[in-house]
């Protein structure tokens, strides 16, 4: 081991200033023995960041090493930059979701930004060309000022982002209550495809290679934002906005072509994203994944300004880098590489035979770690886990006895009404903004049920979706764990997908607070329930804590990134009714159940009683039938119901294709002891709306996987209207009302807000 | 007949209008690096859309500058076809190779939606396979395609028959309503007076198939195939 001095000028290691890094006595204790003397600031910084929440895991790694993480399709699970799956012919996709929320609360338009940038990476790290970004977004109220401005600077964020680097942006999801009012959620999925032999993994190996810094120089911004993105959110979070980094798409673009390049030519051993706590971050878990020691000369790494010393450039998260491990003698090609794409390299440091993560400044040691105990001897804490007592009761609350709102005698208000509310209504304002056609790939682009790419030269297709319900979340967080992914798993199915596999971002509160940490054990459980139950194992994601604000903690929100596989073009079903006269079949069964739903909160301002019950053998049953259904040929359409339940479905069949919309005639029958608002609004699992010119054939399949499935009605001309009778209630309305309040309700609220739109058009200049 | 599809850097429609020249027309392509002075012999050359140099500056403001374009100027001059499209038509702009220019949308928000287009111009190398007052859909995805000129420029490009494709509503009308970006005269693509240069914001080369929506840009091609050929 070297000898490791204090710098002239770093300050003096004190109580304040280990608790001002996020470290517990306890860690500190940790770190000092495992030194077996006094950090320097600069170890101390170093430490700071890899112990983060965000980089270690700390609080979720117990509970995420519970799931389900192997199938043989599965070609690389969790611990990677990205997941890998194999989709036949040779081929695999790599896939992965990361969240941005901090950022995100504090600059919407860079947050958003570079969260897109940082998953590209991720993806196009393994080896794999990015072919499709989705986004799970979350937001308070758009009645609000600020509402409307997170939301408008997220989507122009991740639209200039996305739009430049040439990625259709494809789908995905967004939601409005007010419990992320002060904690926005913006999750960014990304998608990959490859030739399997392009595989490549973030280990670093061979003594004596190369350690090469690539792209972007290394600035000031961002430091410690892996830290930030570890704590709750406060008043104080806006004087951290220097912790947010600045995204320049343009060099993103770059380093992706050259990135691939590097890879396919056989001079670069291992690749990864500088992201989180930057190089740091990336040289320590390349060095551990390879079980070898490295050098690091921060000398050596490109600066942007003069005199940053070594604690700032071994934190700083400036945005468009990667760290490159090449064999030994391929330098000059390695430069010539990135030289023809105008972007920079240097040799920083090389892997050693020496068991020791070492930084230098020249020739003097600044920072020295044994082995690679910096990543591997990390905290971990299984902290005391508690439901919090209101949370039960309500979900223990009887919801049925709720009496009607006068308004409701006509239940085609409270269609119009769920319909117009911005979570259910049309997204279309925001992703006009995206490019989603880009690459000519994309078969069903935004608003359907799943996005569905064609995969070029063989005849399939890959079928991706984001999903989550915070509210079930909260109410009963096991129950909402397994919704999550089973409602993503219908909704990939709904386009003809068997679902393969999932990405999780999990989004949660404060996890030292008992009744957090129940949420997100339970949650974990049931989405490894899920898993195993749809055949779907995870391959990896992202916990995101500390999502709390002044305001309290976010929902629980468990986001599910599915993806699946068509196996022949022609098996491509969309969501929307096409023919007049084919008949709807609903298959699943329908409760009465009101709880968590949708109906509930907006009409009644309500969120109570049980979340609908997820019976998962049910699920795959469903799944099963309706796949087996549109293989045999005989659906023209199939939709996912749920949130705002059947009726909002029916609707969203009939207006969501603006350019072909039509109307219905259903008849619900004997309700049994599901009352019509149940029927019409209740959030009943395990359903499909499905339109079929055979409807008999679709039946038969259905009753041989076991699962109920019935003749509603019918498809009819828009000029018929839109016609439900449940029970003794009747729904009429014209059909374009429906339309009118599905596809208006956002552009009016967003109508009056011009905020956003000439933020930071330009981003690298405002740094350069 | 062999295409030559300009790669700048920040480009990110090349390999679209390369898949779309080998898959759908079945002839041949190359890539043109930004850097070369050299076409490969190219028949047709492609500007294709993306963000050249991350639209810094100005769209296609900086790309004009790049080696490669030296030689797609030379070529238009011999009366080579040159297709500019969304980017490319912003840099065949820059470049002096079209008249106007290319302003932020009036929405001031970036666009992407499938829109109507009518063909104004069907007697042109690029448009000989539509028809006069045709009506075809095109997907569009641009931030900076509101075409303006001053109004003798408008004029003289309208009365000479250069506005070759024009946004349109639902009923077929060039109207505020069927407009998506506030171009002037609702202009979605010109052609030089020399009839061998055409710049269009919405992109052919993404509506060749079906089975993504539309195939109403395979005439396009078809037609410069046709006139090019001959």
């Amino acid at each position: 081991m070297a000898n490791v001095n204090p710098r002239p000028g770093d300050p003096a290691i004190t109580p304040v200033l280990v608790a001002e890094h996020g470290l517990t006595p306890g860690e500190y204790e940790k770190l000092v023995a495992m030194l077996g003397r006094m950090p320097t600031f600069t170890e101390l910084g170093i430490v700071s960041a890899l112990w983060s929440e965000h980089c270690s895991y700390k609080h979720s790694r117990n509970l995420l090493k519970t799931l389900p993480t192997t199938a043989p399709w599965v070609l690389q699970g969790p611990g990677e930059n990205a997941g890998v799956i194999s989709i036949g012919d040779g081929l695999a996709v790599a896939f992965k979701i990361e969240s941005h929320n901090h950022p995100s609360a504090v600059d919407p338009y860079q947050g958003a930004a570079t969260g897109v940038g940082g998953i590209l990476r991720d993806v196009f790290t393994m080896g794999a060309r990015p072919v499709a970004m989705l986004n799970s977004l979350r937001f308070g109220s758009l009645e609000s000022a600020r509402g409307r401005y997170l939301f408008g600077g997220v989507v122009k964020g991740i639209g200039d982002y996305g739009n430049c680097v040439g990625i259709p942006t494809v789908g995905g999801e967004i939601v409005f209550d007010d419990a992320y009012e002060g904690n926005p959620l913006v999750n960014a999925m990304c998608v990959g495809l490859m030739h399997k032999e392009d595989l490549i993994r973030a280990k670093a190996e061979g003594v004596g290679n190369p350690i090469i810094a690539v792209g972007a120089r290394t600035g000031r911004d961002g430091i410690h934002g892996a830290s930030f993105a570890s704590e709750d959110l406060s008043e104080a979070s806006d004087a951290k906005r220097p912790r947010v980094q600045v995204g320049d798409p343009f060099t993103e673009k770059l380093l992706l072509e050259a990135s691939l390049e590097l890879i396919r030519s056989g001079h670069i051993v291992a690749i990864q994203d500088m992201g989180a706590a930057g190089l740091t971050s990336s040289s320590a878990e390349m060095a551990e994944r390879g079980d070898v020691g490295v050098t690091i000369d921060v000398a050596c790494v490109p600066v942007r300004e003069k005199g940053m010393t070594p604690y700032e450039i071994l934190l700083s998260e400036s945005q468009e880098r990667m760290l490159v491990v090449a064999h030994r003698g391929r330098e000059s090609e390695v430069r010539a590489i990135l030289a023809k794409w105008d972007l920079a390299a240097a040799v920083i440091g090389e892997v050693i035979a020496e068991p020791v993560y070492r930084v230098t400044e020249g020739a003097t040691v600044v920072a020295e770690f044994p082995g690679s105990r910096l990543v591997t001897d990390c905290p971990r804490y299984s902290p005391e886990s508690r439901e919090d007592p209101e949370v039960a009761a309500l979900r223990a609350a009887d919801v049925s006895g709720i009496a009607p709102l006068p308004d409701e005698i006509d239940p085609a208000w409270t269609l119009l009404t769920l319909l117009s509310s911005p979570t259910i209504a049309s997204k279309a304002w925001a992703y006009r903004q995206y490019d989603s056609t880009v690459r000519t790939n994309t078969v069903v682009g935004p608003g359907g049920d799943a996005a569905v790419l064609r995969i070029r030269g063989t005849n399939k297709a890959i079928a991706l979706k984001t999903d989550c319900n915070g509210r079930y979340t909260y109410l009963d967080p096991r129950v909402g764990g397994r919704i999550a992914v089973a409602e993503a798993a219908r909704n990939v199915a709904c386009t003809g997908a068997r679902p393969l596999a999932i990405t999780n971002c999990l989004n949660f509160g404060n996890p030292r607070r008992p009744e957090v940490f129940h949420q997100l054990k339970e949650a974990i459980a049931g989405i490894g329930e899920a898993c195993i139950a749809l055949s779907t194992p995870v391959t990896g994601g992202n916990v995101s804590l500390y999502n709390e604000s002044p305001r309290g903690a976010v929902y629980p929100t468990p986001v599910i990134g599915m993806v699946g596989l068509i196996d022949s073009l022609e098996h491509i079903t969309r969501s929307t009714f096409g023919t007049a006269g084919d008949s709807i079949v609903l298959i699943g069964d329908t409760g009465d159940e009101l709880g968590g739903s949708e109906y509930l909160a907006l009409v009644h301002g309500v969120v109570a009683g049980a979340p609908p019950a997820c019976d998962l053998k049910r699920e795959r049953a469903a799944i099963d039938a309706l796949l087996d259904a549109i293989a045999s040929g005989h659906v023209a359409s199939a939709h996912d119901c749920s949130d705002g339940g059947l009726a909002v479905a029916l609707a969203e069949c009939c207006i969501g294709d603006q350019s072909n919309p039509t109307g219905l005639d259903v008849h619900l029958g004997d309700l049994g002891d599901v009352s019509p608002r149940g029927a019409l609004f209740g959030e009943s699992q395990g359903r499909f709306v499905v339109s079929s010119p055979a409807p008999a054939s679709v039946m038969r399949v259905a009753e041989r996987y076991g699962v109920p499935a019935r003749v509603i009605g019918s498809v009819r001309p828009a000029e018929d209207g839109f016609h439900i009778k449940a029970g003794e209630s009747e729904l009429d309305s014209d059909v374009a009302s429906l339309a009118a309040a599905y596809h208006a309700a956002i552009p009016a609220l967003m109508s009056s807000e011009r905020l956003w739109s000439n933020a930071a058009r330009q981003p690298a200049l405002v740094n350069a | 007949m062999k295409f030559g599809i300009v790669t700048f850097p920040g480009s990110n429609c090349d390999y679209d209008a390369y898949r779309a020249v080998v898959d759908s027309l079945g002839e041949a392509a190359v890539y043109l690096w930004h850097k070369n002075h050299d076409l490969q012999g190219s028949d047709v050359v492609i500007l294709p859309g993306g963000f050249s140099y991350g639209d810094y500056l100005r769209a296609g403001a900086i790309a004009r500058f790049s080696p490669v374009m030296h030689e797609v100027a030379e070529h238009a001059r011999r009366g080579g076809p040159v297709l500019g499209i969304c980017n490319g038509f912003q840099i065949a702009c820059e470049a002096g190779l079209l008249p106007g220019a290319l302003l932020r949308n009036e929405s001031l928000r970036f666009v992407s939606a499938p829109i109507a287009v009518r063909v104004e111009n069907a007697n042109t190398l690029f448009t000989s396979g539509y028809a006069d007052g045709q009506r075809i859909v095109l997907p569009i995805a641009h931030g900076d395609g509101r075409f303006t000129a001053d109004d003798a420029t408008l004029d003289e490009i309208e009365g000479s028959g250069r506005i070759v494709f024009r946004y349109v509503d639902d009923a077929g009308e060039a109207t505020a309503a069927g407009n998506p970006n506030g171009s002037s005269r609702n202009i979605a693509g010109i052609i030089n007076d020399g009839g061998n240069v055409i710049g269009m914001m919405p992109h052919p080369e993404r509506a060749l198939d079906r089975l993504l929506g539309s195939d109403d840009g395979l005439a396009l091609f078809e037609s410069m195939l046709a006139r090019v050929a001959a």
